[in-house]
């Protein structure tokens, strides 16, 4: 199986039942850099599928949480090499891993190198804030002949053309941003977003994951049936930054379905 | 995209495309550099932007309610001044474009006016904007206020206390100022914030960019609306010395006075065309705001051009004594001028560009914000290189902003005897 088939793989057995999969989001190195191998083995056992956020000085596209984590790992020393190293050096998690990083970091590396080191690492994918698929050539060309995925952002601002362009080239999912805004900010899911997400659905080959702003059971399961997976990214960090467990946390987004098995067993 | 000098023949190309002034292409693109590299949720604002650009900034009518404001509200043409005595001290022939005389005592002035006319026509609710020193965070709050456009301007917390006075006059003007104590807490951060506002509503929200920065159309349209500046002393040079000058001069942060100035000049291969960074303490990362001197390509706030970071990419803090050029990256349209050899380009240091204040306020009766005296300063070197020549310097703004720092830099100190 391609590294980019893994991923839609893993969200489609995870939203097995209807209730959304779960892709989860943590700052590499965030809160403490010793720490990163014992949290991601910890957040990959609760989700079904692991993005791994790369640090960046400027994260123009994230809120507050997002930034303080990223600005605490560059102070920590955590680089792109660091991340890769690491993932190389670690046993292999379960769920398959995506990087999440801005472009400057990845250009500066170079795209040749990084796909090989990524392939070594066990990196299934990339999401990449600031390259939309016009300028994201060069990328897809390094990372496609190692069946690496590019994943592409859908806003509900993305005129249908658009739209459908960007869900046929989007390979493991579709992350669809529910709001616009950066992350983090709570987010409603008024009837608007329910005809959003079904009109990217519509246009979509693989799953489609919602995100920005879920932070609650009850958004995931206003969600349900809408979406293939949701992304929780601050609200996990805060987790994190909180030192409590991952697992429990992710557990409890999932408490609904244990809830409608009639297994009711409340976690965390 | 690569770190490498292009080559003699790629030099060749890329000189006869800008000398034909074939960019930006059709992709946003100069060269190699330039593009758009935004999130997703701006994508569909910036390819209306363009279609914005396309449609009004040639419009008759458009530029009719541009051009009366430019000469009854803003107070063009500024003037070409002679400098008799900066000209005997340097042995050279030496002409200042008077940025500093345009209304809010900046060249901004151009670029918000323009921008602020065009949003109105876009029908924007509200306005966002960034300001390093503040010039251009004033410049859009005076603009905002006449076309009668709420107004938010995002300011770092460093710049906010070095550039005091223009913080009062965004606000008696009737800007919201938001200060920005994320990042490094200067024009970068103010940029990053100024965006995830944006962000948050694409649609009502017009994003006033103020130097030739970002992506594409933005470096286009602030060219475009600057290169007044260039087109005005291009023709009362002439008219005033009798013929084109030797070398135009102007200092680069994001760089936008400076293409506004050499735009309309590229085409003139006998104009030697010199832009100077700020050079800050020294060469060190760190130490200066000099991308084009110091630094390397890659992606920050939209476009790939020249900019400072490590060896991992991440964006470098800067230094300079001026806040407006205190930023780690350029304009693509430099970096494009640069790496096809149609525009030099070189730092003055701190204590150079503030030696120049003093020169120009003793010689000629002329205070020039410390942005332009690093221009002066560059022209002061190139003068003494190559002596009796012509030159026109983009006096880009006035210093008043600046009284803070000078009254600590220079006034606690005895003249440094430039006189």
């Amino acid at each position: 199986m391609l590294a980019h088939e893994r991923i839609a793989a893993a969200i489609r057995k995870g939203a097995i039942g209807g209730e959304p999969a779960l892709v989860a989001f943590l700052t590499a190195g965030y809160p403490q850099r010793a720490k990163f191998r014992e949290h991601l083995a910890a957040v990959a056992e609760a989700a079904d599928v692991v993005e791994i956020g790369v640090p960046f000085t400027d994260p123009m596209a994230d809120g507050m949480t997002i930034q303080r984590s990223s600005q605490e790992a560059l102070r920590q020393g955590v680089t792109l090499q660091w991340i890769l190293d690491e993932l190389t050096a670690m046993t292999r998690v379960r769920a398959p891993l995506l990087l999440m990083s801005y472009l400057n970091p990845l250009l500066s590396y170079g795209y040749a190198r990084l796909a090989a080191a990524s392939a070594a690492a066990g990196v299934c994918g990339y999401i990449v804030p600031d390259l939309p698929l016009d300028e994201s050539a060069a990328l897809r060309a390094a990372l496609d002949p190692l069946g690496i995925a590019l994943v592409q952002m859908v806003t509900p601002v993305t005129p249908a053309e658009r739209l459908a362009r960007l869900c046929a080239a989007s390979q493991g999912f579709v992350y669809a941003v529910t709001m616009t805004g950066t992350t983090g900010h709570s987010a409603a899911t008024p009837s608007g977003v329910l005809d959003y997400l079904a009109r990217v659905h519509a246009a979509a080959t693989v799953p489609v994951c919602a995100g920005f702003g879920i932070r609650s059971r009850e958004q995931v399961e206003r969600l349900r049936g809408a979406v293939d997976g949701v992304v929780v990214g601050s609200a996990l960090v805060e987790v994190l930054e909180r030192g409590d467990s991952p697992q429990a946390w992710l557990g409890s987004l999932r408490h609904v379905r244990t809830d409608a098995l009639g297994v009711n067993r409340p976690l965390g | 995209m690569s770190d490498d000098k292009p080559d003699a023949a790629t030099r060749e190309r890329l000189l006869a495309q800008a000398l034909a002034g074939a960019f930006p292409d059709a992709h946003g693109r100069y060269g190699p550099f330039g593009g758009r590299y935004v999130p997703e949720t701006l994508v569909p604002a910036h390819e209306r932007l363009e279609q914005g650009v396309a449609r009004w900034l040639g419009d008759v009518e458009f530029q009719r309610e541009y051009q009366q404001e430019l000469k009854s509200w803003v107070g063009r043409p500024t003037a070409l001044s002679h400098a008799p005595r900066l000209s005997q001290r340097w042995g050279a022939d030496i002409w200042l474009k008077r940025e500093d005389l345009a209304h809010t005592g900046a060249h901004k002035i151009n670029n918000a006016l323009g921008q602020a006319l065009l949003a109105r026509r876009l029908g924007a609710k509200r306005i966002v904007a960034e300001t390093g020193a503040g010039q251009h965070g004033v410049a859009s709050a005076a603009a905002c206020a006449r076309l009668g456009l709420p107004c938010t301007v995002y300011m770092g917390a460093v710049d906010m206390e070095r550039q005091a006075p223009n913080v009062g006059r965004m606000r008696l003007l009737g800007a919201t100022v938001v200060s920005v104590s994320s990042g490094d807490q200067t024009l970068r951060a103010a940029i990053d914030e100024a965006m995830r506002d944006w962000v948050a509503d694409p649609e009502g929200t017009y994003y006033l960019l103020g130097s030739a920065v970002g992506a594409h159309p933005y470096p286009y349209l602030v060219r475009e609306l600057q290169s007044i500046i260039g087109r005005e002393a291009r023709a009362q040079i002439q008219a005033q010395a009798g013929g084109l000058p030797d070398l135009v001069i102007a200092c680069v942060g994001g760089g936008s006075n400076a293409i506004g100035l050499f735009h309309p000049f590229v085409a003139d291969r006998n104009v030697a065309i010199l832009g100077i960074e700020a050079g800050g303490r020294g060469a060190g990362l760190g130490d200066n705001a000099a991308p084009l001197s110091f630094g390397r390509p890659g992606v920050l706030h939209g476009s790939y051009s020249m900019l400072m970071q490590d060896a991992d990419g991440q964006i470098q803090e800067t230094h300079s004594v001026s806040a407006g050029l205190d930023y780690p990256g350029v304009g693509p349209e430099h970096a494009l001028l640069q790496a096809c050899g149609r525009v030099s380009y070189e730092v003055a240091g701190d204590a150079e560009a503030l030696a120049a204040v003093r020169e120009c306020c003793e010689c000629e009766g002329i205070l020039p914000a410390i942005e332009s005296a690093h221009a002066l300063a560059g022209a002061r070197r190139w003068a003494q290189a190559q002596p009796g020549k012509r030159m026109l310097i983009g006096l880009s703004g006035r210093g008043d902003k600046d009284m803070l720092t000078l009254t600590q830099m220079l006034l606690a100190k005895p003249p440094a005897g430039v006189l």
